[in-house]
């Protein structure tokens, strides 16, 4: 036994992979939020007043909101005003044309990440957008997608090219007065994702971005919007993660997906924003608001999560089934270590016909964590025939973690079907002795545990994301042994 | 082989294993009978490194090496293997994955390669052949929704694949029906072999039928109060175990222990 305490002590001090700093000049602006900073946010970024009309209406109905303290999560108080609400590369004027333009460094800053682009671009055929603390660097892959008539790129881009998308649909989904932390990133988005996929198209390859917060006492609130004409398909994935710091740092985003009809969005994220030490000093805040509009009918919105990372994690990408027969799908793995605190779930709220979604949540604590699923169910008074299935599992390692599990179900539809399934579990004394005994390394172990635990939830995930999902596991389960 | 000398061992202060000495040489099978509750399992588990009981006095060396100084994972590296009495669920993970990484695990500290998932996949289904196990099986999760029978012969089937010094089979015949105890015993008899001892723990003298032992010793009250050949193993059947001076609470029960 002490030589297991003894390996738990050594190995909780690992240090967390992606905790560098990369030390280029940046134009950053001073902590403090008002309507000035947020002009000057829009005028950097040559804003139509339209967009800029948009965030200060954002803000100032933010401004009479409170902020939520329902998730059973516990954090020191933000102040809104200590924040910088903008940082960027300092970088010629024009958008790089092509990686040869992006500095150096930034490229192997990702390449330290494990995404080098070049790399990636060649082999495994994913077009990334990566968003550096506040700006979109580079996006690959532009010219193939254009061909398929498909638009991948920032959303700074997408106001200025395409005003008329997005003037239609952002907010449509999660409009700013939504809960707070959408109406903070509703005024002070910096950057983000727009992908367009047209009519009858499906999309070429995997869609991927990612993000990284590097600048100190900056928040990131990227704004995500990923629309799918008719019968068209897009599957994208995220990824993140962030330097160590003694400060927490926030992280605000907003993802907005629409479906209309026939059409289906995949979107996977890999979350792995810097967690805080051992400790708990540090770590990311990531207060985000997914949420998918399957408008159309036959439409299909499908979230996939694998959440490792941050302090605190406080998020719930949900559907809204609105067309008939349309599904919605939650597939998460929320893991967390130290004293890593996650409320996430999802909400299903069913509107149309027929309509069905499944919710599958797959919660691991370890260290002295609490993680907590949170999900409603709900079904409108014309959900006629509408049905979903729920399951959630809690895996506990060591004894002091928690679990926690708050299902909510609302019905107004006599037809609507709902089943739950819901159990709490131990890696046992048992299952580590008979791994042990036929040779096989604690560590590895519980691993191997975790992986078969978190098995139904992995399959979701695209190919290559699902082997970087397992090893992601693998190292932020490092020391849970005990 | 193995030698124990004085050994006790004790769970929560309560001392369970009170003085017990053993010798098994390679080529040898051994069983070891008694009533419940005379220390036969945690025995097995003892000499496997489970971290439930705590050994107090003695000493148990496997060729001269000191067992008690290794991790549970050391000493099935060394060569110790236990087939569970009550082999535990691990869902989700493969039976194939999980038995790979065992014997690769192995393999490594031999200083042999490793095992591809193609190898593997074709060594594997030859021995689940030999338990009479459908190599489809070895696509579940670990013990996951196994029949009793089909636990105990993945357990046979793990000793095979791991090829042991040391087997030790914690009542490897409980909850088996007559034809699946044959194929677990001829799966133990295959592992019979001049460089490997089989050490044995059974209630009941059935097995003992099929699996025919060099020695048998009783086990009662967490000591070994008699020690004798393949013969003793009659006597008990026919006598029980008062004539030793030995209560057994289940001298009435059925075999179907599980």
């Amino acid at each position: 036994m002490a030589t297991t305490d003894k390996e738990v002590s050594e190995l909780v001090k690992r240090e967390y992979e992606h905790g560098f700093v990369t030390d280029i000049e940046s134009d950053t602006f001073e902590p403090g939020l008002n309507e000035e900073i947020i002009a000057r946010l829009s005028g950097i970024k040559n804003e139509p007043e339209w967009m800029l009309e948009w965030r200060l209406k954002a803000y100032r109905r933010w401004l009479e909101m409170e902020e939520p303290d329902w998730a059973h999560v516990g954090y020191p108080k933000i102040d809104y005003n200590s924040i910088s609400y903008y940082s960027a590369p300092k970088r010629p004027e024009d958008m790089p044309q092509s990686l040869d333009e992006v500095d150096p460094e930034l490229l192997r800053t990702y390449e330290k990440l494990g995404i080098p682009l070049h790399e990636r671009e060649k082999l495994a055929g994913v077009a990334v957008d990566a968003v550096f603390d506040s700006v979109s660097v580079a996006t690959t892959f532009k010219e193939p997608l254009a061909k398929a008539g498909v638009i991948f790129c920032s959303i700074s881009e997408a106001i200025q090219d395409y005003p008329e998308l997005v003037k239609k649909y952002l907010g449509s989904v999660v409009p700013a007065g939504d809960n707070f932390f959408a109406g903070l990133n509703s005024a002070v988005f910096s950057d983000g994702t727009f992908v367009y996929v047209p009519k009858g198209v499906r999309c070429p390859m995997e869609l991927s971005t990612y993000f990284r917060i590097n600048a100190a006492n900056t928040g990131q609130f990227e704004r995500t919007l990923i629309i799918a004409e008719d019968s068209s398909y897009v599957s994208y994935l995220e990824g993140c993660t962030a330097p160590m710091r003694d400060e927490n740092q926030l992280h605000a985003a907003v993802v907005e997906l629409v479906a209309l009809d026939d059409a289906q969005i995949k979107y996977s994220t890999v979350q792995n924003w810097y967690p805080g030490d051992e400790n708990g000093k540090g770590g990311i805040f990531n207060f985000v608001t997914k949420r998918g509009a399957a408008i159309g009918k036959n439409s299909k919105i499908s979230w996939t999560q694998v959440e490792t990372g941050s302090a605190v994690t406080w998020k719930y990408p949900s559907c809204v089934l609105r067309g008939e027969n349309s599904v919605g799908e939650f597939y998460s793995v929320a893991l967390t270590n130290n004293y890593q605190q996650a409320d996430t779930g999802t909400k299903m709220i069913h509107l149309g016909k027929n309509t069905s979604s499944t919710i599958i949540s797959k919660g691991i604590s370890a260290g002295k964590s609490s993680n907590a699923y949170r999900g409603l169910v709900k079904f409108g008074p014309g959900a006629e025939g509408a049905r979903n299935f729920t399951q959630c599992d809690s895996l506990l390692i060591g004894d002091r973690c928690g679990a926690h599990t708050f299902p909510y179900i609302e019905s107004k539809n006599k037809s609507a079907i709902v089943e739950h399934e819901a159990t709490t579990s131990k890696v046992s004394d048992e299952q580590m002795f008979l791994c042990r005994q036929r040779g096989i390394d604690p560590e590895q172990a519980v691993s191997m545990i975790v992986n078969g635990f978190c098995k139904e939830v992995f399959k979701e995930l695209p190919m290559e994301f699902a082997v970087e999902a397992g090893k992601l596991l693998e190292v932020s389960l490092e020391g849970s042994v005990g | 082989m193995l030698s124990i000398k004085n050994l006790h061992a004790s769970v929560g202060g309560e001392e369970i294993l009170k003085g017990i000495n053993l010798e098994i040489k390679a080529g040898e099978v051994h069983a070891i009978m008694g009533p419940n509750g005379s220390g036969k399992s945690t025995l097995s588990q003892v000499l496997a490194g489970s971290e439930t009981f705590e050994v107090t006095e003695g000493e148990i060396t496997l060729n001269g090496e000191n067992l008690l100084e290794l991790e549970t994972e050391e000493r099935a590296r060394e060569g110790v293997f236990l087939a569970f009495q009550y082999p535990v669920e691990i869902p989700g993970v493969s039976n194939l994955q999980f038995l790979r990484t065992a014997v690769n695990a192995m393999r490594l500290h031999r200083g042999e390669p490793e095992m591809n998932a193609a190898e593997f996949m074709k060594h594997a289904k030859e021995v689940s052949k030999q338990v009479d196990l459908d190599p489809a099986f070895l696509k579940r999760g670990v013990n996951e929704g196994f029949s009793g029978g089909e636990k105990k012969r993945n357990e046979i089937m793990q000793a095979l694949l791991l090829q042991p010094k040391l087997a030790i089979l914690d009542e490897t015949d409980s909850g088996l029906d007559i034809d699946a105890l044959h194929v677990v015993s001829d799966g133990v008899n295959a592992l019979r072999a001049e460089d490997r001892a089989i050490l044995m723990v059974t209630h009941y003298q059935r097995l003992l039928n099929h699996i025919v032992p060099d020695y048998v010793h009783v086990l009662a009250g967490g000591k070994i109060v008699k020690s004798g050949g393949r013969e003793l193993a009659h006597e008990l059947e026919e006598r029980g175990y008062g004539w030793l001076g030995v209560k057994d609470e289940e001298a009435t029960a059925s075999s179907s222990v599980t």
